[in-house]
């Protein structure tokens, strides 16, 4: 899909600028886009670093495991099916703490057990309800920091100030998904 | 009120983690260092599609694509309220992380993160998830080749989010 879009883009850039007459514009674009690209990640990189060095302190310090386990509550109510100290469960609660937490390196290898794990209690190829829920929450992540846009931000007379509305969202947009999810499960059980 | 919330919360939070790791006795300089350094690998690892996707959409707008696209697009997202410079990172976030990422580094640079788009962008960023790709790692690691109501759940909270983040800032900062 990527390389469509990609492709897509830059082909219809080249044909609109020869279209309008703007190709020496759109050529100095692509010179000063590369060149962005490569700024904005060295702006990007000290927040990046200073976030993870931060969390690798809470992972060691074992918050990030005290906090797994006050969420295990809310697994029970959307994995009714999964028994609460099962290997599937801990994944569950782990990954999620670890989106909350930001720490995408940590969460995906989480998740993918935990995505496993269903897989062996499922045993089919069509995925059961627990799947579809755990990867909607997934694509739903709530994440308590948004650190990497905070950077971006940079220049912003308060940077931080996206954060409060940015929880708003998420947990609505994670009502939604889980909402829809349970709907639909319950739909195709009728 | 929600700007000194907002602003607190970081601070906070680096020092209860970092005291949590006083009193958990964690070499806490060694953890930091040794975290950082998978922050720098991060980093370098998404440079490569960043150039490729900021190329592309800085080629984009110059060469006058990206307003007709929106444009063409304003008579339906007027129908929502929705502002049409937002429409091409509501269509790329749940494809590419780098694509969006690079569609709000190009909106926040032309309008200005104190700007209404600026703020929405930023918003929607922040609290969506590259969706297409989660689903496709998630599902791929196991065998399932039935993924029943999954992409549509998805997607149905990636919309609530996209036109949510538009409300929400209205209500926040207007």
């Amino acid at each position: 899909m990527i390389n469509y879009i990609w492709g897509g883009l830059m082909l219809i850039s080249l044909v609109t600028a020869f279209a309008t007459g703007r190709l020496e514009a759109v050529a100095s674009a692509a010179m000063d886009g590369a060149a962005q690209a490569v700024t904005m990640m060295l702006s990007l990189l000290g927040v990046i670093c200073l976030w993870s060095g931060i969390m690798e302190i809470a992972r060691e310090s074992g918050a990030v495991d005290m906090l797994a386990r006050l969420m295990r509550p809310v697994t029970r109510l959307l994995f009714p099916k999964i028994p609460p100290k099962s290997e599937a469960a801990d994944a569950i609660v782990m990954n999620i703490v670890a989106n909350i937490f930001g720490m995408a390196n940590a969460a995906t290898p989480l998740g993918l057990k935990a995505m496993k794990e269903l897989s062996r209690i499922n045993k089919s190829p069509v995925a059961s309800h627990e799947m579809c829920m755990f990867a909607v929450i997934n694509t739903a992540s709530f994440q308590l920091i948004p650190s990497t846009v905070i950077a971006l931000r940079q220049g912003a007379q308060n940077p931080f100030e996206i954060i409060v509305p940015v929880w708003i969202v998420s947990i609505l947009t994670l009502i939604a998904g889980c909402g829809a999810a349970k709907i639909f499960a319950l739909r195709d059980a009728l | 009120m929600m700007g000194y919330i907002s602003a607190a919360i970081v601070p906070l939070m680096f020092f209860g983690i970092i005291l949590f790791g006083f009193i958990k006795r964690v070499k806490i300089f060694e953890s930091f260092v040794l975290g950082a350094k998978d922050g720098l690998e991060t980093s370098f690892r998404i440079l490569p599609s960043l150039v490729a996707l900021l190329t592309a959409i800085t080629m984009f707008r110059a060469s006058g694509a990206l307003g007709i696209m929106t444009d063409f697009l304003s008579p339906v997202l007027e129908l929502v309220r929705f502002p049409k410079e937002l429409a091409p990172l509501a269509f790329m976030r749940p494809i590419s992380g780098s694509g969006s990422l690079a569609i709000v580094k190009d909106i926040l640079s032309n309008y200005g993160p104190d700007s209404f788009q600026g703020r929405v962008a930023s918003i929607m960023m922040g609290s969506t998830e590259t969706t297409f790709y989660t689903l496709a790692i998630y599902f791929g690691c196991v065998n399932v080749k039935d993924t029943r109501y999954t992409v549509k759940a998805a997607l149905l909270a990636d919309l609530v989010a996209m036109l949510t983040s538009v409300y929400i800032t209205r209500l926040f900062f207007y």
